[in-house]
């Protein structure tokens, strides 16, 4: 063997092993995806369309898709459906910030009703104290304790989505997973979300939740009542937020948190229909829109009673 | 076509030669990087909550890296106006590293987008349902890709025609080069565009983000270039004349005046009306509520951006030793200045008042440390090949040394 030979030879092996060894390498840093949940990654999942691009028939077959996975999941069969807005109805939500004594019983209806869930908690209904006198959030409290309310010298404000009518969380989605829908609902399609939470930066009324971890929900605290595009379980990596209760709302229903208030502090609505309790109450009360000068024009106002002294 | 797939393996083949340093710098990087991969399968089984984001604080450090690459990729033009438009010497022949780096920092934006969704599975969405020209975000998809080719175009171009021995035809890529020059202010202005366009967010809603932005970039930048060329000129025999050094110099000096000013200007709005949207700031500089973690990260950029600026006032900052402190100086302090001062104050409080504050996890560090690793380990290879191509040595009747079969025995790298 020439000596040029053997140092070929010489360099061939030495680079065979430095690929071998790169490779075992990238395979030992790899080994965590060993335990990666791949239920979410089957073709099916790959091929589905965007919400607003699928066939009635289309979404008849995601639905029975996701209907098994969530038995598989939960051992519960639920009544998935997709409610569709109805006609001529724009919804509103009145608060009424006399009444409301921070009991946050609205909090929990809603984890319940939705499916939130439970371990990382989440909860789209984020109740504030505040001393009497102006709204100001810088002095709020979100974590007072729950057992001597309503304290004498504060008032609660809760807070969720506004479904605002120029929402900039819409607007920023680079994938268009979240969309105002025609009774005013901004919701979003969980299956089409990249997670990336630009409309999480964008919302100022902080009503966006994400999922950091894979949502965890006792099988027997599931609401089997489902709606596609509201309280269907989610995934991880995934955007969430109050989407008005719209599988009720849209049948007539109330919201699940404005059943639970013990004080009646909530009232729900249609907007274009004169004769409704909202539209009275827009029309006679004192309202507050929640910071106005951020121009989303909220679909969520507060109001207060006649006889409440505000700002005394 | 033949020719090209043979050139293609060649570089290939030759950026796993060098000497024990060039191999202890591969393998550094490499393992640097097999941590961040590693880090990223956990958190790709886990999902996010393996960082130290929370539903008050959903940027972190993955976007505050992100912002500040794509300035590091905007800067290339702080090299290529000098020569294209101003007819500079002595930075004729570098400007290609610039555009290289360009290259290796779009690749790290990319990589850093990508870690930061909380699903990747779903990228084929964009290509589906592309939210242009509203989201903000779509624009940025667009023009950091658009960045992209059109450097690999110029850099390739320009490296495949000096390895061919042909003179690059101008048509083929001046109009390009002028291009790239307009398309880097776009990157860096559409990515403050993503930031101040947000009414939520008072801290980033200001006109001077983006100038801001620039300013920054364009130290950072080049203070990066003027480290990295002294590093090609110790390990290879290309000639990086000390005139285009002092060159760079003069440009930091500017910016980072610029930026300093800029700053200055944001902090007086900030604090003389003390209006309550100053909550964020108020927090970033000094405290708010009794949560203080960001202040000492601030005065710290603060106190090396304003020591950068002293030295290089100084004629003394002529010499490559204080040159090369105050560059590192405002790499480090513009990165804490954009990152841990600009992304994450903006969520502290957040739009309901609440103060939570963030701190990385070490899992999202080593995410993020294997991404400048891969990076930089990007950046190594592209010079590797490029420097013998360049100055004539691979060519496409030459043979390189270092491809020679003793190649790995000899001391060559260059
Ligand atoms: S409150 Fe926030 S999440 Fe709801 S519609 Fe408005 S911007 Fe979007
Ligand atoms: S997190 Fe989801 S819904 Fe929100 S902007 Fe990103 S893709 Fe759209």
């Amino acid at each position: 063997m020439s000596g040029e030979q053997k140092m070929n030879r010489r360099s061939f092996l030495r680079g065979s092993l430095g690929a071998a060894g790169g490779m075992a390498a990238v395979a030992a840093a790899l080994t965590p995806l060993k335990d990666l949940d791949l239920s979410e990654m089957t073709v099916d999942h790959f091929l589905q369309k965007h919400y607003k691009e699928m066939s009635p028939k289309e979404i008849d077959q995601v639905i029975e898709r996701i209907s098994k996975e969530v038995e598989e999941r939960y051992d519960l069969r639920p009544e998935l459906k997709d409610v569709k807005p109805m006609d001529g109805v724009e919804f509103t939500y009145l608060l009424n910030l006399g009444r409301c004594i921070g009991c946050r019983k609205c909090v929990h209806a809603c984890v319940a009703e939705n499916n939130q869930s439970r371990s990382p908690e989440i909860q789209y209904i984020r109740v504030l104290e505040m001393p009497r006198g102006s709204v100001n959030l810088e002095h709020s409290n979100h974590h007072y304790g729950d057992k001597k309310v309503p304290s004498k010298d504060h008032f609660y404000m809760p807070v969720q989505c506004h479904q605002c009518d120029n929402p900039p969380c819409v607007k920023v989605c680079p994938v268009e997973a979240t969309w105002k829908e025609d009774d005013g609902i901004v919701v979003i399609d969980y299956d089409w979300c990249i997670g990336c939470r630009y409309c999480e930066a964008a919302c100022p009324y902080w009503a966006r939740r994400f999922n950091f971890a894979e949502p965890e929900i006792p099988k027997k605290d599931l609401n089997p009542k489902m709606g596609y595009l509201s309280n269907r379980p989610r995934h991880k990596g995934v955007m969430e937020k109050c989407h008005f209760c719209l599988h009720r709302t849209r049948e007539g229903k109330l919201p699940a948190c404005l059943e639970v208030c013990p004080v009646g502090a909530r009232k729900f609505g249609n907007i274009n229909d004169p004769n409704s309790e909202v539209v009275q109450i827009l029309k006679t009360k004192r309202i507050f829109i929640l910071k106005q000068e951020v121009g989303t024009k909220p679909r969520f106002f507060y109001y207060f009673d006649e006889d409440y002294g505000f700002g005394d | 076509m033949k020719d090209y797939l043979r050139f293609l393996r060649r570089c290939f083949r030759i950026s796993f030669v060098g000497d024990w340093r060039y191999y202890l710098w591969m393998f550094l990087l490499s393992v640097v990087a097999l941590f961040g991969l590693n880090a990223y399968s956990q958190q790709l089984v886990h999902g996010l909550q393996t960082t130290g984001m929370t539903d008050q604080v959903s940027w972190g450090l993955y976007i505050a890296n992100f912002t500040y690459l794509v300035g590091m990729a905007a800067a290339a033009v702080m090299l290529v106006i000098p020569v294209y438009i101003y007819k500079n010497k002595d930075l004729h022949d570098l400007v290609i590293f610039g555009e290289l780096f360009a290259v290796a920092s779009i690749l790290m934006c990319l990589l850093f987008v990508t870690v930061d969704l909380g699903r990747p599975d779903r990228f084929i969405h964009l290509f589906l349902r592309f939210n242009w020209p509203i989201s903000m975000l779509t624009w940025d998809v667009l023009v950091l890709n658009g960045y992209l080719l059109l450097n690999l175009h110029i850099c390739g171009y320009l490296i495949y025609c000096a390895y061919r021995r042909t003179r690059p035809g101008k048509w083929f890529y001046i109009p390009f080069v002028f291009v790239a020059i307009f398309w880097a202010i776009s990157i860096h202005t559409v990515t403050a565009f993503l930031y101040s366009g947000l009414g939520s967010r008072p801290l980033w809603n200001s006109a001077v983000l983006a100038p801001r932005f620039l300013a920054s970039a364009f130290s950072a930048g080049p203070a990066f270039l003027v480290l990295a060329l002294q590093v090609i000129r110790r390990f290879s025999d290309y000639k990086v004349p000390d005139g285009a050094l002092q060159m760079l110099r003069k440009i930091i000096t500017v910016a980072l005046s610029i930026n300093m000013f800029l700053l200055g200007s944001e902090m007086f709005t900030e604090f003389y009306t003390q209006a309550e949207h100053s909550a964020s700031a108020q927090y970033l500089f000094f405290g708010l509520a009794g949560k203080h973690a960001l202040v000492p990260w601030i005065w710290t950029a603060i106190g090396m951006n304003s020591l950068a600026l002293v030295l290089l006032f100084f004629p003394i900052s002529k010499s490559l030793k204080w040159l090369n402190l105050s560059c590192a100086l405002m790499i480090v302090g513009i990165w804490i200045e954009k990152g841990m001062g600009l992304i994450v104050p903006a969520f502290i409080p957040s739009p309901l008042g609440e103060m939570v504050e963030y701190k990385p996890t070490t899992n999202e560090i080593l995410v993020s440390l294997g991404i400048w690793a891969f990076g930089l380990l990007v950046f190594t290879i592209l010079v590797r090949i490029t420097i013998p191509v360049l100055s004539g040595r691979l060519t496409i009747d030459s043979v390189h040394p270092a491809e020679l079969p003793n190649a790995f025995s000899t001391k060559t790298f260059n």
